[in-house]
């Protein structure tokens, strides 16, 4: 990598760590319901929304309450999403007059807007009408994402509260985390990205004609080119700041449409990490200690940069085999060398590979290269970040709450080895916390490793894999790593939008975000009741140095005995063929 | 059971009043200051030549194998390289996933060596390694860019297809040549498409 590809690379970290304290100082004031200048003008708006939603703000709900409201609320989103694409050809908003979406992508796609995945299934400007986009897609990406940092902060406050029955109201938490977070940052930036090139139109597709006429397979002569527009900008900047990352159009970020310039991209990569990376500092002012989210931070950017290094080179070095051609992939201040197979001019190679480590560290899965066409060890590492459990950033309120329960299991060997009752923020940690938590890391963990084995032993699960021999098994391994934990990217060889993949994805998506949805509010009602330990000589201290690496230790020891056996049948045997 | 249908107005409430504050008014807010402040833009982008024809859009590329034109990356859309919209065929942009050891990325058959091929055969007498953006397809199918390497490498082709100098020829690339934004996001890039549409005068 030359020079100024490292330089762009520590550019990138400098700017969104600098952002952490402002915007996480703005989100704990949100939270905390102080004032933040903006409900000068939206409060009116939200106390008239709690009105009509029938709710008091004051109220607050247990744990259980607070399930049933998250759960409720987002199966009636999933139904919406999935009523609207089986009826868009009946409804306006639909300059290209596209049919009902089939009921197993349907199906699948429901799932995965209102699990903030994302998996797109679909191809975007082919599959669903602009109606079906904004109503559907972009309501979820919404909503999902607010669903997250919702559940987020009814963890904190099982933290940071003593002896209390409640962790907060549900309705107020999601609302104000889209009227006061989630909109105002994706209306700059949506409006920001127009400005690069952007499209957001709601005229049909343009048509042009081609300077040079081509001929398809059958010979017939083909003289134009047809341009789908639509209302992208406007979905693009919430995809990427909710960690949603399904695309507008098929090939997803990597399309000039989407993403037009080196500035779009760097303003859209920066929204995928941004409320992840600022929400670690919220969490330490709403705990009272923002060295606590400091360190959960610090352990995150550790891996991040540690595993970007990685893929970095590896693309970098490129495939041997197009060099053995008589090619040059040495990057250079003219071209970017390295393997450009599935990836963008404009982006190189630095580009595409700080983005797939961001869209898998957070749980965003949105693509600007192709994950499948990269060398073996390159695409181990956006597997990899998955697999641990997309805690590394992660989503948008989900990341950090599934870190924090990382903690919880941190503190938690640790005392195993001192032989204390292990406590974190003065919270005891007991049998029931460590029941739910061990549920939390296990479950998708097993939903990735059954949904892979299955997939590999049956004929719908082997009739769609592109490549074959190992990369053929890493599509699939990764299609369930992806679906397993929330992310929603791909090895897009693989045609997963068929009934086998629709249905089996779906099922792992469901179960992973709303099974660890429920342990993690069981855990924060669990916390919320105990009473405070005041440290003594025997705590262990959870913002030290030390504490952040036996964090990562943990986070990376799970996703190392979990996957290495699946990751050796695919990345790693193919890096040996390559290189044979 | 009480506690589930205490929360179910609320459900229904706030899903329907946020749908339409996020999915319709911020859409439309966001067009409505888009089609004023960047009409060009948020309608993407499109190219018009002197005599106010539409010829394309600066963002997308189109398919180029004629020698006296510059040619683009690869592109795996269907039916044609290049299709940015199929409404028949229902095809759009799409990317290369072929893995780095399979045999229709690498064989003796595969895209990377028929592409070498092509452009041997088009310029013979041109020895130099190639660029290898210029023998690999992009992610969108639609990559509107080559690197300058990439371009240089074909200067000499097109000059002699069309007369020109190679002079003449270096100029009108580097006129569509644009570098890092502020010097250092991004890669150098050529626009192909526009740089085509100069050639031809347009």
């Amino acid at each position: 990598m030359t020079a100024n590809g490292y330089l762009q690379l520590g550019l990138f970290l400098v700017v969104l760590l600098a952002l952490v304290k402002p915007l996480g100082w703005y989100m704990a004031r949100v939270y905390q319901g102080q004032p933040v200048g903006l409900d000068r003008a939206l409060g009116p708006l939200e106390r008239l929304m709690y009105r009509l939603f029938g709710t008091r703000p004051d109220e607050e709900m247990n744990w259980k309450s607070y399930t049933v409201a998250v759960l409720l609320f987002n199966a009636l989103g999933l139904l919406a999403v999935y009523g609207l694409q089986r009826l868009q050809g009946a409804l306006p908003l639909n300059p290209q007059g596209l049919g009902a979406v089939t009921p197993d992508s349907s199906f699948n796609t429901a799932i995965s807007f209102a699990t903030n995945t994302n998996w797109q299934g679909y191809g975007g400007e082919t599959t669903m009408s602009y109606l079906t986009q904004m109503l559907a897609l972009n309501a979820q990406n919404f909503l999902s994402a607010a669903t997250g940092m919702a559940v987020l902060v009814a963890l904190i406050r099982g933290l940071s509260r003593r002896s209390a029955s409640t962790i907060g109201n549900f309705w107020v938490d999601m609302t104000r985390s889209t009227l006061y977070i989630l909109l105002p940052l994706a209306l700059l930036l949506a409006l920001l990205l127009v400005s690069q090139g952007v499209v957001q139109s709601f005229s049909p597709a343009h048509t042009v004609p081609l300077v040079q006429a081509t001929a398809d397979a059958d010979g017939n002569q083909v003289t134009e080119q047809v341009l789908p527009l639509g209302p992208a900008a406007s979905q693009i900047a919430i995809k990427q700041l909710g960690t949603n990352g399904g695309g507008f159009f098929n090939v997803n970020s990597a399309h000039p449409f989407e993403n037009p310039t080196p500035l779009s991209n760097f303003l859209e990569l920066l929204a995928i990490l941004l409320i992840p990376a600022a929400l670690c500092y919220t969490f330490g002012k709403m705990v009272g200690d923002t060295r606590q989210g400091w360190a959960v931070l610090a352990a995150m950017t550790v891996v991040f940069v540690a595993l970007l290094g990685v893929v970095a080179w590896a693309e970098q070095a490129g495939n041997p085999r197009i060099a053995a051609l008589g090619v040059d992939t040495v990057a250079s201040d003219l071209q970017p060398g390295g393997n450009m197979e599935g990836k963008e001019t404009r982006f190189g190679i630095t580009n595409s590979v700080l983005w797939a480590a961001a869209t898998t560290a957070a749980s965003n899965g949105s693509v600007n290269s192709m994950h499948g066409s990269y060398t073996p060890l390159g695409g181990f590492v956006p597997m990899f970040l998955m697999q641990m459990g997309e805690v590394i950033f992660g989503g948008v309120g989900s990341g950090l709450y599934g870190m924090l329960i990382f903690a919880i299991i941190a503190v938690f060997i640790a005392g195993l080895m001192v032989g204390r009752t292990p406590e974190y923020l003065g919270k005891k940690i007991e049998a029931y916390e460590m029941k739910m938590a061990s549920l939390i890391i296990l479950i998708p963990c097993a939903l990735v490793l059954v949904g892979t084995a299955i997939a590999v032993v049956s004929p719908g699960g082997t009739a769609t894999i592109f490549n074959t021999g190992a990369r053929g098994f890493s599509e699939v391994l990764y299609a369930f790593t992806s679906a397993g934990n929330n992310n929603g990217s791909a090895f897009a060889g693989l045609g997963a939008n068929n009934i086998f993949y629709n249905i089996m994805l779906g099922i792992a998506m469901f179960f992973s975000r709303y099974w660890i949805i429920i342990a993690t509010l069981a855990i924060a009602g669990s916390l919320a009741s105990k009473k405070l330990v005041p440290a003594g000589p025997g705590t262990l201290p959870t913002h030290t140095p030390l504490f952040v690496v036996l964090l990562i230790g943990v986070v990376l020891l799970v996703g190392a005995l979990t996957f290495i056996p699946a990751l050796a049948l695919g990345p790693f045997v193919e890096q040996l063929q390559l290189l044979q | 059971m009480q506690f589930v249908t205490k929360q179910l107005r609320p459900a229904i409430v706030a899903l329907l009043l946020l749908t339409l504050l996020t999915s319709v008014v911020y859409p439309l807010v966001v067009t409505g200051v888009a089609q004023v402040a960047f009409p060009a833009q948020a309608n993407g982008s499109l190219i018009v030549d002197s005599q106010g024809q539409l010829r394309g859009s600066a963002l997308i590329g189109q398919h180029f194998d004629q020698p006296q034109y510059f040619w683009g990356r690869l592109s795996v859309t269907g039916p044609v390289p290049y299709t940015a919209f199929n409404a028949d065929a229902a095809t759009g942009s799409s990317g290369s996933n072929l893995g780095p050891i399979n045999d229709a990325l690498v064989g003796p058959e595969g895209t990377v060596q028929a592409r070498i091929t092509a452009l041997r055969e088009a310029d013979p007498a041109n020895t130099a390694p190639i660029p290898v953006d210029l023998v690999t397809a992009s992610a969108s199918g639609l990559d509107p860019h080559i690197s300058p390497a990439a371009a240089e490498y074909q200067v000499a082709r097109v000059a002699q297809a069309r007369g020109l100098s190679v002079e003449q020829v270096r100029q009108l690339v580097a006129q569509h040549t644009a570098g890092r934004a502020l010097g250092l996001f991004g890669e150098p890039r050529v626009n192909v498409l526009e740089l085509n549409l100069a050639l031809d005068g347009r």
